[in-house]
């Protein structure tokens, strides 16, 4: 387990986007700096049916969560469906809300960390560095959104699953927080291979685990930079909003609110 | 009002050195109950660092605990020793002369139980060294300046220090008695060394005099700082409940509230224990139950200022606060406890000139204000995280664990140990200043009545 602890990923993306002038070519270095990843949940699409938690616990390295982690509240899922209940008996309905790291522009868990250890990249990623972290867990505490998780132990897998670990993430020790990286060992590489094949980063190149296993596609994933990206258009839909807006907190993940199917046209016109 | 000093110069030197030169039986068993009760601590500690914090109460989006309301309710309590020393010297209150020191120890050790408590709830306490100390300057490691984590360590690393010069400062002359009246050759020459050379020539005796009056004035505006910093680490972060501008002047007040409240627990066991009878007496007590009233009175106010913050914006997630704080948690009996114990016995029954000047009630009270001023700091802290946002699906529940129970217990058992040992090894009562103030005192007459005065120069 500990000998899969390669470079964090911050230190990769630092690697990528800003060390030695020798190795990364100007373009490259143009099109790591020109983005502002994002993603946007549709609300309308999600069924809840969990799929992205499960692709993260196993992209990610997080470690399981067996029925006593979940009782005692300190499971871990870097990625969680929150249900809510709308309506009475009998005619309850399930609400599905995915909740995120939002890497927010304007993030309260950032100025908060004494270490600096969580802190914006040149392409808007809240990035937890693992090695300065200490755990003062105050960046969790001023995370409105909860999103951030503590380590309480050495994370530890059945033997048959230690072969299993993903090589490109950290596997993170006990007293330090862990939270979303929007998948950032997957945006490295798909920079590399672009660079490789001497193109560019395009839009669609790069999904984050829970894209990937999303059966509705609920989750996009793209750059809010690219005016013609997927997720541009959902973030201009009018559709569009911000979980906890009111915070002020400006996030990267733009949520679609449900299509009402009850509206009545007379609201619709109101609104129109 | 005040009873004139009874004693002559030779009484109070053999009286306030005696237990510094006899040690009680008792002084043995409590000292070894005590550090049994640090040593669990101790062993809880490293058990954490092995296994991680894993023993703790803390849950998903509950972060901080008993840890985190300790750290809090420690510099509170250092609070005392610079009011009643500092403030009380300026304004040149004459009862505070018994008073200074054991004011002074308390803050000394209090302030070293709440350093220990950010260090032990880390996550990675051996990497703190980072964060408090940042000396890995090549590689251009520095610690964040924006977070209140980093104020925190120089507000209360400044604090103690400065209020270790200042007790040191006032021990001189007591240190130089000790060494003349040292029996045990060790014993005098540790007291030579740590005397400085002070003879009582009225040069030494004035640089001592202005020496500490400049620290009184400078300590002042730390005094302040020091708990308004501990305040923001609450403060500047965008958590309903405490984000609140008035947190500074509430935290700072109410730690007078309560580190007063403990030096007056303190000294009376003190002159129970150590049988200063005529040193410590009801005038003191007096005294400081009457400037209890005030501070207690204006802390409740801020706390009903930080109440109408919350609510007045009628904002979701600070009502939610709100009402987790009164009706919910673990146990929703904690918030009519707090304010009962921490105002509605205490203050109405120090209006009563009877209760003030007795010592039993005295003690029974401040200990209550500070069971009531510990219940306070746990419903700031902990309820606000229980309901962080709207999110209903992260609200949780916090239950402390045996452990933090523990560490609890043996930061109490630290302060305590530390006083004592503090008073073993040096003067537990400041005797040069008793005999200034028993040289400036004298009879006034006024018609017919004759009042005690100080005359001063």
């Amino acid at each position: 387990m500990s000998s899969i602890k390669s470079a964090t990923d911050e230190s990769a993306s630092r690697a990528a986007t800003v060390a030695g002038g020798t190795t990364i070519s100007e373009e490259e270095r143009r099109a790591g700096f020109g983005h502002r990843w994002g993603m946007s949940v549709d609300i309308d699409l999600c069924t809840g049916c969990q799929a992205c938690v499960v692709a993260c616990q196993t992209e990610n390295n997080v470690a399981i969560n067996e029925e006593q982690r979940v009782t005692e509240k300190r499971a871990k899922s870097w990625i969680r469906i929150e249900r809510y209940w709308e309506g009475e008996f009998p005619n309850a309905k399930a609400r599905y809300l995915p909740v995120l790291c939002q890497h927010c522009d304007n993030a309260p868990c950032e100025p908060v960390c004494p270490a600096w250890a969580t802190y914006h990249n040149e392409e808007g990623l809240n990035v937890q560095v693992y090695n300065r972290c200490i755990g003062t867990r105050f960046c969790a505490n001023g995370c409105p959104y909860s999103v951030r998780h503590f380590n309480f132990w050495n994370p530890e897998w059945p033997d048959s699953l230690e072969n299993m670990l993903n090589p490109d993430v950290t596997v993170r020790t006990k007293g330090i927080i862990e939270k979303c990286t929007f998948c950032v060992q997957r945006i490295n590489r798909a920079r590399r291979d672009a660079a490789q094949s001497d193109t560019v980063v395009k839009d669609g190149d790069i999904s984050p685990a829970c894209v990937q296993a999303c059966p509705t596609n609920s989750l996009v994933f793209g750059d809010l930079k690219d005016p013609f990206s997927k997720v541009s258009e959902a973030a201009n839909s009018d559709r569009a909003y911000h979980l906890l807006e009111e915070r002020g907190t400006g996030p990267a993940v733009v949520y679609l609110k449900k299509i009402d199917p009850n509206a009545t046209s007379s609201s619709e016109e109101h609104h129109g | 009002m005040q009873e004139p000093p009874a004693y002559d110069v030779k009484t109070i030197d053999r009286r306030l050195f005696d237990f510094m030169l006899h040690t009680p039986k008792w002084f043995f068993t409590t000292s070894a109950g005590l550090l049994t009760i640090f040593g669990a601590g101790f062993v809880v500690f490293v058990t954490m660092l092995y296994f991680g914090l894993q023993f703790m109460g803390y849950s998903h989006p509950v972060y901080w605990g008993f840890l985190i309301v300790n750290f809090v309710f420690w510099i509170g309590i250092s609070h005392a020793g610079v009011f009643v020393s500092a403030v009380l010297r300026l304004t040149q209150a004459e009862f505070r002369r018994p008073v200074t020191r054991a004011a002074e120890v308390v803050t000394i050790f209090s302030l070293q139980a709440a350093v220990l408590f950010p260090l032990i709830h880390s996550g990675r306490p051996w990497r703190t060294a980072y964060w408090a100390f940042p000396y890995d300057f090549i590689r251009g490691m520095w610690p964040n300046p924006r977070s209140p984590l980093v104020w925190d360590p120089s507000a209360i690393f400044t604090y103690l220090t400065s209020t270790i010069l200042f007790v040191y400062v006032a021990l001189l002359p007591d240190l130089a008695l000790a060494r003349d009246r040292a029996e045990d050759p060790v014993r005098r020459w540790i007291f030579t060394v740590l005397a400085l050379g002070f003879r009582g020539t009225s040069r030494q005796w004035r640089i001592q005099a202005i020496a500490g009056i400049l620290l009184s004035a400078i300590i002042l505006p730390i005094f302040v700082s020091v708990h308004s910093i501990v305040s923001w680490d609450f403060a500047v972060t965008s958590v309903p409940g405490w984000h609140n501008t008035v947190f500074a002047p509430y935290f700072v007040i109410g730690a007078v509230h309560s580190g007063v409240s403990a030096v007056v627990t303190a000294m009376i066991v003190m002159k129970w224990a150590f049988k200063l009878d005529g040193y410590i007496t009801a005038d003191h007590i007096d005294a400081l139950a009457r400037v209890l009233i005030a501070v207690a009175t204006g802390w409740l106010f801020l706390l009903f200022l930080d109440f109408s913050f919350g609510l007045y914006g009628e904002e979701s997630a600070e009502v939610d606060t709100w009402m987790q704080r009164i009706y919910g948690g673990a146990w929703p009996i904690l918030a009519p406890i707090f304010i009962i114990t921490s105002y509605i016995i205490p203050v109405p029954l120090w209006l009563i000139k009877s209760v003030r000047r007795s010592f039993g009630w005295m003690f029974a009270t401040t200990i209550l204000v500070n069971i009531g001023m510990w219940l306070e700091r746990y419903m700031l802290v902990i309820p606000a995280l229980e309901r962080k946002s709207s999110l209903t699906f992260t609200y949780s529940e916090y239950i402390p664990s045996i452990s933090e129970g523990i560490l609890c217990l043996a930061s109490f058992a630290f302060v305590i140990v530390g006083v004592l040992a503090f008073c073993k090894v040096l003067p537990v009562m400041p005797a040069a200043d008793i005999r200034e103030g028993a040289l400036l005192s004298t009879e006034l007459k006024i018609g017919r009545r004759s009042v005690p005065a100080t005359l001063r120069e």
